[in-house]
């Protein structure tokens, strides 16, 4: 398979500020009915319902009043490297597109679940069961998307049918260029605190690029190498070491820096 | 008793004549009759045609009148009735005496239904054709991937394979896999070779075209 430049083309990405992140999961809806993302009989069975953006809460694990609690919303990182790429026996997962979106095909996927090992951000979902939705809400289902089977595994997009659709108006207007407010995943749009930022990390107008230079600005699990384009903004420094797999007494300030990796 | 050695080489000659016979029955039922059955045929709701319509007729519509561009870049594939009723708006004054056109007042617009057209390149749901990027970006012409339509009087007969419900038009009409014209067949390595002889690569990442 071909391997893709990361410095050519797109490199679409996101900066989740977690000290603006209230928790209140309306990227999670939004997300789940912007992707036809089936309901399942039970919804509370965390073992086998799908989330694409899951929200995590963490806490600093002291006693009142010194509890804090940072609420940490997790999509696909779309990994730079992706560890479930080059496990996937059948190549229904790729990283050879142009805008650095890690793709899943579910009508090329086998079910095998190798990719879902091989992820270490728990960011894939195994269908389980018949896509189902409750009476009504099949009237909502995007054409845009299409939907799964039982027996595929399915992950975040960063919406790629938007990106599509944005591609093809600018088509319209003759421009081959997206200015950067036209393509944003439903997340970033539903954000109540706009906690989430989003665009082209090759491209150094966007607000991406700006933020994750910030001191406070880091990925998840970053020393494994996936490279992942889904940044973190938070002041505390115990989210900080949390984010990665330190040994007690490593010093704080080695790696889980934001380096200067395409990815 | 010993075997006749006659009796033998006629036994040998009989079992060939018995294999090979098979094997051209096997052959017709797997290369004739097995894709005759497996394809139902369907005729249009309506016998539209496109020469009677098209930039070398009396009506002299251009092709991007009805299959034309939203704004938003996505295409309008078959128009919906609106776009007919813009011409066709009288039953008491009709264009021809044709019984189709008879047909369109009668079944269509007259109790304002769509006419369920069946189409010929309905791709299945998990792929992603934009029609803007091949025909304005990459200045594609529609016989490419359609064939001729603009010179059909008839719409050709609709066939659906029982099986999996696709158009013939997508999986091709020879069973052999071959192919004179680039309209012949549209599955995705149709695509994905058109799409390396023009020197775009880039866009057989899986995500270009599927969703
Ligand atoms: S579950 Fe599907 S996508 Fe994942 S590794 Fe197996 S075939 Fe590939
Ligand atoms: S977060 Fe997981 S699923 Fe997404 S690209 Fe990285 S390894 Fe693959």
């Amino acid at each position: 398979m071909k391997k893709r430049d990361s410095a050519k083309g797109a490199r679409y990405g996101m900066v989740i500020d977690l000290d603006r992140c209230t928790g209140c999961g309306t990227c999670t809806i939004a997300c789940a009915a912007e992707n036809n993302v089936s309901v399942l009989y039970d919804e509370s069975d965390k073992t086998r319902n799908i989330n694409w953006l899951k929200i995590y809460m963490l806490t600093n694990g002291k006693a009142f009043p010194h509890t804090e609690v940072v609420y940490l919303p997790r999509p696909c990182m779309q990994c730079g490297n992706p560890p479930c790429v080059p496990v996937c026996p059948a190549t229904a997962t790729t990283n050879d597109s142009d805008d650095g979106i890690v793709s899943q095909i579910y009508t090329r996927c086998i079910g095998c679940r190798y990719c879902m090992a091989a992820c270490p951000y728990h960011a894939r979902d195994f269908n389980w069961f018949d896509p189902a939705f409750p009476k009504g809400m099949d009237r909502y289902l995007s054409p845009e998307v299409s939907p799964r089977m039982r027996g595929v595994v399915e992950k975040c997009s960063f919406c790629h049918h938007r990106l599509m659709s944005a591609k093809s108006k600018a088509y319209f207007e003759g421009r081959r260029d997206l200015r950067e407010d036209e393509y944003i995943p439903a997340c970033v749009e539903a954000c109540p605190t706009q906690a989430i930022t989003f665009g082209d990390l090759n491209n150094p107008k966007h607000r991406v690029s700006e933020l994750i230079k910030n001191p406070s600005a880091f990925r998840l699990l970053e020393r494994l190498g996936t490279e992942p384009k889904v940044y973190y903004l938070t002041t505390k420094d115990w989210m900080r070491r949390m984010a990665d797999n330190y040994l007690q007494g490593e010093s704080k300030k080695e790696g889980n820096r934001p380096e200067k990796k395409n990815g | 008793m010993e075997p006749d050695p006659k009796q033998e080489r006629k036994g040998k000659r009989d079992g060939w004549i018995f294999f090979f016979a098979g094997l051209i029955g096997a052959l017709i039922v797997g290369w004739i009759i097995f894709p005759l059955l497996l394809y139902s045929e369907r005729s249009q709701p309506l016998n539209f045609s496109h020469v009677k319509h098209g930039p070398e007729s009396s009506v002299g519509l251009d092709c991007e009148e009805c299959h034309f561009f939203y704004e938003d870049g996505t295409f309008s594939g078959i128009p919906g009735l609106k776009k007919c009723i813009e011409c066709h708006e009288d039953p008491e004054s009709l264009y021809t005496d044709s019984p189709e056109e008879v047909k369109l007042f009668t079944n269509f617009i007259e109790p304002l239904k769509e006419i369920p057209w069946l189409v010929y390149s309905r791709q299945p749901d998990c792929v992603y054709f934009p029609h803007i990027a091949h025909v304005k970006m990459a200045e594609t012409e529609c016989r490419v991937c359609h064939g001729d339509f603009a010179t059909n009087h008839t719409l050709p007969v609709f066939k659906v394979n029982r099986l999996t419900k696709y158009s013939i038009d997508i999986w091709g009409r020879n069973i052999a896999g071959y192919r004179k014209n680039t309209w012949d067949r549209m599955k995705m390595n149709d695509c994905a070779a058109c799409h390396k002889q023009q020197g775009k690569e880039h866009n057989n990442a899986c995500l270009v075209c599927h969703k």
